[in-house]
C-alpha cells in the first residue's frame, strides 16, 4: 500500500471530522500506528480544524471552574478539610502580627519614653549643678559683701580717693587702708579694660623725695568680678598711684602711662 | 504531557488532566457550537454541558474508535444540534441556514497555531465557496460523506478529494 495515495485520499480529514464509519476509523488508526507519517499528518489536520473552529468562538469562552463547580468535583469533605486550618491559620497569622505590631510599637514607645526620661534627667542634673553652682556663688559674693560692708563701716580704715589723670581723665579708683592689719583694699572699677599684653600696677609712694614702691599687679583685673583687690602693704604710704605697665610688671612706675592717683590725707 | 496520557487520565477521573482538555478544547467546540446555535451565552452553556457529558461518559471513549478531538466534536455537535430542535430554542426562532461558519470568523491574535498577525478572517474568506461548503458541513454539522454528497449534490469521492483540496488550501493559509 501506498502511504502517499493514502495521505491524499483524503480519508485522515474526514477521518477527523468524524465522517467514516467505524471499521474505517479502527483502519486509519491501526495504519497511524504503523506510519509515523500518517499519524503526522492527522494531527496537522486536527490542528487546522481546531484553529478553524476557535476562530469561530466570538470571544474567550470561561474559565474550567464554572464546569468543576457545576460537577462539584471540588469535593465538600475536601474543601472542609482544607478550609478549616486555612481560617485557622489566617486568624493566628492575623493575631499574630498584630500582636508583633502592638509589640513592636509598645517597644518603640518606651524606649522613647525612656530615653526623654534620661534625657530629663541629666537636664534636671545639669540645673542642679548650675543652680547649686549659683548658691555657691551667691554665698561667696554675699560673703565678700559682708566682708566690704565690714571694711568701709571701720573707723580705723583710711579711706584714699585716686582722680583720673591726663592719660584717662574719667578714670578713678579707690582705696581703703585697714593700718591695723597692713591691708589695703583697692576698689578699681573705674578702670578701663586693660589692653591684651598689659596690666595695672599699684604703686605705693612716699612724695619726698618721691619714691614708688611696688604692691603688685592686678593679673586678674579682667575675671575679678567685683574689682575689689586686697593687697598687703606694710608701707607708710603716702599717696597710692596706678599705672599701665606691660604684662608682668615693671620696675618703676611708666609715669605717662599713671591712670590714678590719690595722696593719703593727714587728717585721715 | 502527551495527549494520549492525558486522555488515559481523563479516563481515570484525573480532574487536572481533564482541566487541560477543557483548556485545549472549550474553545473549538464553543466555535462549533457557536456556529449552530447563534447565540453566545447558550453556546457557552451547551459547550460547559459538552464537557460535563464528557466527564461522565468519559469511559465510552476508545482511541481506536477515533481521536479525542473528533469524539468531543461530535458531543458538541450533537448538542448544539439538540438544542436547535428544543422547543424554547424554536421559540426564539433563528433564520440558521443563511449563513456559513465564515460569516462568524473572529481575527484573533491568541491562536495558539502560526496563525499570521494578518488574522484568519481575511485568509479563510479568501477559500472557494465550494470550499466553505464542505467544511460547514462536515465540521461544522457533523455530515457523514453521504449526507454531505447528498445536500450538495456530488458523488462521495468528489466530496473526499475536494475536502482534502480544501483542507491543505486552509493548511497552507494558516502554515499547519
Amino acid at each position: 500500500m501506498d502511504i502517499e495515495d493514502y495521505i491524499d485520499s483524503g480519508i485522515l480529514e474526514l477521518y477527523v471530522a468524524g465522517a467514516l464509519s467505524e471499521k474505517e476509523n479502527q483502519e486509519v488508526y491501526a495504519l497511524m500506528q504503523k506510519h509515523p507519517e500518517i499519524l503526522d499528518e492527522v494531527l496537522k489536520i486536527e490542528a487546522a480544524i481546531k484553529t478553524l473552529t476557535e476562530a469561530a468562538s466570538p470571544d474567550k469562552t470561561q474559565a474550567f471552574d464554572t464546569v468543576k463547580v457545576r460537577l462539584g468535583l471540588e469535593d465538600t469533605d475536601h474543601k472542609v478539610i482544607t478550609l478549616k486550618p486555612k481560617t485557622r491559620y489566617k486568624w493566628y497569622s492575623f493575631t499574630g502580627w498584630a500582636a508583633c505590631i502592638l509589640f513592636a510599637i509598645g517597644f518603640f514607645w518606651l524606649a522613647n519614653e525612656n530615653n526623654q526620661l534620661k534625657n530629663q534627667i541629666s537636664t534636671t542634673q545639669s540645673t542642679n549643678e548650675f543652680l547649686e553652682f549659683q548658691i555657691e556663688k551667691a554665698n561667696k559674693s554675699l560673703t565678700e559683701s559682708k566682708k566690704l560692708i565690714a571694711v568701709l563701716r571701720d573707723r580705723n580704715i583710711i579711706s584714699v580717693p585716686l582722680a583720673g589723670q591726663a592719660v584717662y581723665p574719667d578714670a578713678y579708683a579707690k582705696v581703703y587702708w585697714d593700718k591695723s592689719n597692713n591691708n589695703i583694699y583697692l576698689d578699681v572699677q573705674g578702670l578701663p579694660t586693660p589692653p591684651e599684653g598689659k596690666v595695672y600696677q599699684v604703686w605705693s609712694l612716699k612724695l619726698n623725695p618721691l619714691t614708688p614702691t611696688s604692691l603688685g599687679t592686678l593679673d586678674n583685673f579682667k575675671t575679678d568680678e567685683n574689682k575689689i583687690f586686697t593687697i598687703e602693704n606694710a608701707n607708710d604710704s603716702e599717696a597710692f598711684g596706678i599705672t599701665l605697665e606691660p604684662a608682668g610688671g615693671s620696675e618703676s612706675p611708666t609715669l605717662d602711662q599713671l591712670y590714678t592717683l590719690g595722696t593719703v590725707t593727714a587728717t585721715s | 504531557m502527551h495527549l494520549d496520557l492525558l486522555v488515559e487520565k481523563f479516563q481515570q477521573q484525573d480532574v487536572k488532566a481533564f482541566e487541560s482538555l477543557y483548556n485545549m478544547y472549550s474553545k473549538s467546540m464553543h466555535g462549533v457550537i457557536y456556529n449552530i446555535v447563534r447565540d453566545y451565552d447558550l453556546a457557552e452553556e451547551v459547550m460547559q454541558d459538552v464537557f460535563i457529558k464528557a466527564w461522565h461518559n468519559a469511559s465510552n471513549y476508545s482511541i481506536e474508535k477515533g481521536r479525542f478531538f473528533t469524539w468531543i466534536l461530535n458531543i458538541a455537535r450533537n448538542a448544539a444540534i439538540d438544542k436547535t430542535r428544543s422547543k424554547s430554542f424554536k421559540n426564539t426562532s433563528k433564520n440558521l441556514n443563511a449563513e456559513f461558519f465564515v460569516d462568524i470568523l473572529q481575527d484573533q491574535d491568541n491562536l495558539d497555531n502560526k496563525t499570521d498577525a494578518l488574522g484568519i478572517k481575511k485568509y479563510v474568506s479568501k477559500l472557494a465557496s465550494k470550499c466553505i461548503e464542505v467544511i460547514e458541513l462536515l465540521y461544522f454539522k457533523g455530515y457523514t460523506q453521504k449526507e454531505a454528497s447528498e445536500t450538495l449534490d456530488m458523488p462521495i469521492g468528489t466530496i473526499k478529494t475536494r475536502n482534502r483540496n480544501c483542507i491543505n488550501e486552509l493548511r497552507l493559509m494558516l502554515k499547519i
